[in-house]
């Protein structure tokens, strides 16, 4: 059984069908990509999974059990956690803290002051931040941010992280790092569901590719399928085309 | 060890050892202070009680409360109808249930939304409590008005500064607690910290109807000192405007804001109110625009950048000493 | 009493339309700037109080709406300027705006009210105007509540036809929706936000006039339309300026129906309660996007 699934999920807004009708699925310790021009429903689909705005219709399930109609916090806490496109971090709060906030509240259960900060340090040391802890987010570089928002998720314990656009805005030397960031984050057992815009990036890490565009899943298959299916180029291509006239 | 050294090392000692002196000394005014300084200090203090309990929840999460007199009020009210049926000390404890209890009801329907609600809603309680009580007493009493049986000062300080002890008490705990942190992730993004695993909903409630609580206390002890009670009285915008006043002045990062803010009100209030009735309330509404447009962290928000420059003066100080010894090398 | 249901109800109409400018004011300054205008009925407070300085000048209430009305604009564009720009530029995201917004508006709001106070005191100031009676099947209604509600509902509609149709109204729309796109495509957002801003303070200004020709208003009336403004919005669905007017209309029968048939204090009180149900149920209001 798949570790995170969806059946039909659709979303409306209005009238317009942000997500149309999308089947997914992602195997525990896969690092499954989703793809696709500006406004194609990514970004919606993973606000559908954390449950960030209601489904319009569909199932998403997670080890089988139904996420329709829970909330956020309790998403999280069973074990399915994410980043932002827009870093939402909390500014003023020390990086410690940031990811301690994480540590104390993403578990099911209760868990003691003492193993919240441990669990809080090892999530830094894993983004290589551990020098920053008492600095307060807002005045980190944007990499650094997003490594912020990276160790709170982890400091969760999920089994199931969601990566919402973590190389945009980011020169190429720091997507390398990112990379081999997400690389080891599977390493230690977590599946990795990936929004991305920087190709190289997606080609490089994922077993599997999802694409969508207009709402609707088009395509999906190995990074090679991908890179060589007509109507995925098609979409890019056109799009550039656009941006060229 | 020299006295510097002793001093960094032990500082959270001599701190409490500092409050605790300090508490002791206020409750020893009476003795020889005389009445009028024992009954501005008991101004003070419930000042401090409403300011803090305000700061506690609206400085936290970003969700602005514009209704404090509601539940000082309430308290105010649950002393009349309980005044000759309970033990004093019995009413406050009740008088702050009761507030807990109706905050919980507000923040119930309210703090699922989106602040701008929360905003609105308690933009008019304070005259929806005025109204609807004024309703009741003459529905239920057939009269206007309560006259409540003056207690001793002496008294009625102690126990304001006993509940402003708890007060204080209890915030600096939460604000240091996993739930502190939670409030503090609210205020900072609250979509992310729903998403870490914080039941945000909750956390709201429960933390707006605590501040509320002690709000309610407070009231319960002021009745006897106002004597003579009515809903306009009893909710009054005045005990709206002024904690808010006192906390955004005094600042409200820093647990000791709102407390510098409200001492330094009670007394200014005391000395401009009688020569400007009117306008030192035009005064305070100017102090409360300026604050929040140009010092948003209040008073001691200021404390930081004056810690920097004052480390900045004793280290060339200390520099200026050492340089003596080596310049003959 | 209750033969009287039926004028109640057209009078809460008339009344409703009056409450429907006033929501429209608030609504465009909270749609367009995110400033929940809590300052709003202080505003028609002191429209109010300068209709009866001028009536005892020999000017009557609907010219004094002709003066009242662009000064209110003159204000709330100042303030807008001065005040909710540099708040604005200073705070970081969108939530701290809102909540120092409100804090600056309720410090506005004490200021005010206090200057209201020592220019007029705290007495009712009577300078009503056109208040022959007009019966019609059996009901008494009054001139002026119907001169109100034909101004008030012939202002929305300009100011509908205004948003939708205008070129201005446009921009305003665009800057509500989004002030970073607006502002790439060219408009000049700062310009927009207190030219909004100025036209909710517009409705007020007129609005009190408006209101003080059929009762006596006083100092103390601001925070009362406030709750009014507030509560008609919410109903309404805040951004809408039909949402306004309906909303409007329903608490006008609401409160004429509490006034004639329970008891004149329990009004606010029952617009609580209307309140709270709307939040639990459909908070966005009637008109409002959900």
């Amino acid at each position: 059984m798949p570790i995170l699934e969806g059946q039909d999920v659709t979303k409306y807004f209005g009238g317009l069908a942000a997500v149309s009708h999308v089947d997914f699925y992602i195997d525990q310790g896969e690092i499954l990509g989703l793809i696709g021009p500006n406004g194609a429903g990514k970004t919606t689909l993973f606000n559908l999974i954390s449950a960030a705005f209601p489904i319009s219709s569909g199932e998403i399930r997670f080890k089988g059990h139904k996420l329709n109609g829970l909330k956020p916090h309790q998403i999280c806490k069973m074990g399915v956690s994410r980043t932002f496109q827009e870093t939402k971090v909390f500014a003023n709060m020390p990086v410690l803290q940031n990811v301690l906030v994480g540590a104390f509240f993403g578990t099911p259960t209760r868990i003691s002051g003492e193993d919240a900060a441990r669990e809080a340090t090892q999530a830094l040391e894993f983004v290589e931040l551990s020098a920053m802890s008492a600095t307060p987010v807002k005045d980190l570089t944007l990499v650094n941010q997003k490594r912020v928002e990276v160790a709170r998720a982890l400091a969760t314990k999920p089994e199931v992280l969601l990566l919402d656009e973590l190389m945009a805005g980011l020169n190429s030397a720091e997507i390398s790092e990112a990379m081999e960031l997400v690389n080891r984050i599977r390493d230690t057992g977590i599946t990795i569901f990936v929004v991305e815009h920087v190709m190289k990036a997606i080609m490089g890490i994922c077993g599997r590719i999802m694409v969508l565009h207009h709402g609707e899943k088009i395509a999906e298959g190995t990074p090679q399928e991908i890179a060589t299916n007509k109507q995925v180029i098609e979409i890019y291509l056109g799009e550039e085309a656009h941006a060229g006239s | 060890m020299d006295i510097t050294g002793f001093i960094s090392t032990h500082k959270k000692l001599l701190l409490v050892v500092f409050l605790v002196l300090l508490v002791v000394f206020l409750a020893t005014v009476p003795l020889y202070g005389g009445i009028y300084n024992v009954r501005v200090l008991t101004a003070a203090l419930t000042m401090v009680i409403l300011a803090v309990s305000w700061a506690m929840f609206s400085g936290t999460t970003g969700y602005m409360s514009l209704a404090p007199a509601a539940f000082f009020g309430l308290g105010i009210y649950t002393m009349c109808v309980l005044e000759k049926q309970l033990p004093f000390l019995v009413i406050v404890v009740i008088g702050g249930l009761v507030a807990f209890a109706f905050a919980l009801l507000v923040g119930l329907v309210t703090l699922r939304l989106k602040g701008i609600y929360f905003a609105i809603f308690t933009f008019g309680l304070v005259v929806f409590m005025s109204e609807l009580i004024n309703y009741l007493e003459v529905a239920i009493r057939q009269a206007h008005g309560w006259h409540i049986t003056p207690l001793d000062n002496t008294m009625l300080f102690h126990t304001m500064l006993g509940l402003a002890v708890v007060t204080v008490l209890a915030i600096y705990f939460i604000r240091r607690s996993r739930y502190g942190l939670a409030m503090m992730s609210i205020g900072g993004n609250e979509e992310a910290a729903e998403h870490m695993g914080i039941h945000t909903t909750r956390v709201k409630v429960f933390t707006f109807a605590i501040s509320s609580m002690f709000m309610g206390a407070a009231g319960v002890i002021t009745a006897p000192i106002l004597i003579y009670i009515n809903s306009n009285i009893a909710f009054s915008f005045y005990y709206s405007f002024m904690p808010i006043l006192m906390a955004v002045f005094g600042g409200m990062g820093q647990l000791y804001g709102p407390i510098v803010g409200a001492v330094v009100f009670t007394y200014l209030e005391r000395l401009v109110r009688n020569q400007f009735p009117n306008y030192f309330m035009i005064g305070f509404g100017i102090i409360l625009v300026v604050v929040i447009m140009f010092l948003p962290n209040g008073i001691t928000g200021l404390v930081p950048m004056l810690q920097g420059k004052l480390s900045g003066v004793i280290a060339r100080l200390r520099k200026g000493g050492e340089a003596e010894p080596h310049a003959n090398t | 009493m209750i033969e009287r249901v039926p004028e109640l109800i057209i009078t809460g109409i008339l009344a409703g339309g009056l409450y429907g400018l006033l929501a429209m004011g608030l609504s465009l300054q909270y749609g367009v700037c995110r400033v929940l205008n809590i300052t709003h009925g202080e505003f028609v407070m002191l429209a109010a109080v300068l209709t009866y300085t001028l009536a005892t000048l020999g000017i009557n209430p609907l010219v004094a709406a002709a003066i009242a009305g662009p000064l209110m604009f003159a204000i709330g564009f100042l303030l807008h300027i001065t005040l909710f720009r540099t708040l604005k530029a200073r705070t970081p995201s969108p939530a701290v705006f809102e909540g120092s917004a409100l804090l600056v508006a309720f410090g506005i709001m004490y200021i005010m009210l206090h200057v209201g106070k020592i220019g007029w005191g705290g007495l009712r100031l009577p300078c009503y105007y056109l208040s022959e009676k007009v019966m019609f099947a059996g009901m008494t209604f009054f001139k002026n509540q119907i001169v109100a509600f034909a101004i008030s509902v012939a202002i929305g509609v300009a100011v509908y036809l205004f948003l939708t149709r205008s070129r201005l109204g446009r921009a305003i729309r665009a800057t509500a929706e989004d002030s970073a796109t607006a502002g790439l495509m060219g408009v000049n957002t700062e310009l927009i936000l207190a030219l909004a801003f100025g036209l909710g303070a517009l409705m007020a200004g007129i609005a009190g006039p408006l209101s003080a020709m059929i009762s006596a208003p006083s100092t103390a009336i601001g925070f009362q339309n406030t709750v009014i403004a507030l509560i008609v919005v919410t109903l309404g669905g805040l951004g809408s300026v039909p949402g306004s007017f309906i909303g409007g209309i329903i608490i006008g029968i609401v409160n004429l129906l509490v006034l004639g048939l329970w008891e004149p204090v329990l009004t606010v009180p029952v617009y609580y309660g209307i309140l709270m149900i709307l939040l639990l149920v459909r908070p966005t209001g009637i008109l409002g996007k959900k």
